[in-house]
């Protein structure tokens, strides 16, 4: 079976320091610096304060998956998840490296980075 | 000023196509205009509205359509909120109509996903980078399918809704279908046949998938002094509403309800009536979740008790309480460019006339809803809900 490729869109002015962070292993999360909570995707605008007042932070890289979907329809199947952050908020993201029956809403996951199509890596998570 | 019945819908026509290599998207557009106009008994020259989702056509919004049609418009609306813009059309027509804007409305979809080959359900939908989400989303896989399927995994952990629960809204749609000659899906299911199909996304199976087809469909909205002088039934516009949802930056993601619960409100506050008034409703049915969700957010049963609602029949015409999309929806009839809206309404406006097929047509009823959700459940969508009675 083939494995999955990743596919790096692009990044649009100010989100940089995301993909470049996550080349490092290390995931950002954008924070309003008037309310001091982070949001996410990260925007250039704060969208609880619309303050651009903001600062980006390294998240923990744990949480617990949301909810999650294994997509059978695709070979090779993968597992489309949200994980909501210990920092509070939630992140589509995939499952990976854990075994289909081991996955549920509940269930403790730690950030991993898996290799983009183009040398960029991408914050996915498995079981912690 | 309250917009309460201040225009009707006088013409609704359905494109008896599911697949049309051979007819153009623009042709499919105006055969639609022509059908609704024809029931209407209308002229395209009388039309001084026009509304045609954005990406509905190929051009400029529907301008280039309107050129197609050789339309001369007072009113120009080419808003796009996916499979629910034509529930948002009903109500944008209503406001345009009763501020004196224009007096008669002509909205349109067509669209050709089948003949085209479109992967519509699996295959994530590829944008413009530009489009803020779409880096931090595309990577994952997002397709419509498993959007979906996450909003019901999410329910049924919540609730302890069941994939049998899901499935009974696809054996109430094929009960329907059944006498529905342009149906896709015509053959009855049952129950085990829908959880025993192959997984497409965890927990969503094929057959909680609507159909992927070509067609489109039409609608005339006018004043009300211009419907009393046709000679069709009078199906006045009483409740629209509308509304959006979204993941809200992240901070409290909660898939477990739609846009409905904010359109549905205000669509009911308007027409001055509750859900159970409703005998008859056209509820946007992309995936059988899609249905348990919005069913409860228009307040047809409580927040969680979707799933037991819609169990053993109760979708059913002549079987249950609240019998939904009689001309077996999108989950066995079509799915017009992917987008469902349209249809609901025009399955409402039958079902108000008293012109549904007669073995599901709801008996000794005026009042119907047609409810449209746009975009996803899983991510962002628009939610839009028309309430109709018959005079």
């Amino acid at each position: 079976m083939s494995e999955r490729v990743y596919q790096f869109v692009g990044t649009t002015p100010g989100t940089e320091p995301y993909w470049e962070a996550a080349k490092d292993g290390k995931l950002l999360l954008r924070y309003c610096k008037d309310d001091g909570k982070p949001h996410y995707y990260p925007r250039q605008i704060c969208p609880y304060t619309f303050s651009t007042n903001l600062e980006w932070r390294e998240a923990k890289g744990t949480g617990v998956i949301y909810t999650y979907s294994i997509m059978h329809a695709a070979k090779p199947p993968y597992v489309i998840a949200y994980v909501t952050l210990d920092e509070g908020v939630s992140m589509m993201t995939n499952i990976v490296d854990t075994p289909f029956d081991q996955i549920k809403v509940g269930q403790k996951v730690k950030v991993v980075f898996k290799d983009m199509d183009d040398g960029h890596k991408l914050p996915c998570f498995t079981a912690a | 000023m309250s917009l309460k019945g201040k225009a009707y819908i006088v013409g609704a026509w359905e494109h008896p196509t599911r697949k049309a290599p051979d007819i153009s998207l623009m042709q499919l557009h105006a055969e639609c205009a022509k059908g609704a106009l024809d029931d209407a008994g209308l002229s395209v020259k009388d039309v001084d509205g026009y509304f045609c989702a954005a990406g509905d056509t190929p051009g400029l919004g529907g301008m280039s359509m309107a050129e197609y049609m050789g339309l001369r418009l007072k009113h120009y609306d080419s808003t796009d909120s996916g499979g629910s813009s034509y529930n948002l059309h009903v109500g944008h027509a209503l406001m345009a109509i009763a501020t004196g804007r224009c007096n008669v409305a002509l909205v349109t979809l067509a669209g050709r996903p089948r003949s085209e080959g479109m992967a519509t359900g699996t295959a994530p939908r590829m944008g413009n980078v530009q489009q803020a989400e779409l880096q931090f989303e595309f990577p994952y896989g997002p397709a419509t399918a498993n959007m979906y399927a996450m909003a019901a995994r999410r329910h049924m952990h919540e609730f302890g809704t069941t994939s049998e629960q899901l499935a009974w809204v696809k054996v109430a749609a094929s009960h329907h279908a059944q006498y529905n000659p342009h149906a896709m899906l015509p053959k009855v299911v049952t129950v085990e046949e829908v959880v025993n199909s192959p997984m497409v996304a965890d927990p969503l199976h094929r057959l909680d998938c609507c159909v992927i087809s070509d067609g489109g469909g039409a609608l005339v909205i006018t004043r009300p002094e211009i419907a009393k002088t046709l000679m069709r039934p009078l199906v006045k516009v009483i409740g629209t509403g509308e509304a959006n949802k979204a993941q809200w930056g992240g901070r409290d993601l909660d898939l477990t309800y739609s846009a409905g619960r904010d359109s549905g409100k205000a669509a009911f506050e308007m027409a001055g009536i509750k859900p159970s008034d409703i005998k008859y409703a056209s509820i946007y049915d992309s995936f059988t979740i899609t249905v348990v969700m919005q069913l409860e957010d228009l307040g047809f049963c409580k927040k969680g008790e979707g799933g037991k609602f819609v169990s053993d029949g109760n979708l059913i015409s002549g079987v249950g309480k609240l019998p939904f999309n009689t001309d077996g929806g999108g989950l066995c009839s079509n799915h017009p460019g992917n987008r469902g809206g349209m249809t609901k309404v025009i399955e409402a406006v039958r079902q108000a006339r008293g012109e549904a097929h007669p073995k599901v047509q709801v008996k000794d009823h005026s009042i119907v809803l047609a409810h449209g959700t746009g975009g996803s459940l899983g991510t962002r969508h628009v939610g839009s809900t028309v309430i109709l009675e018959r005079e």
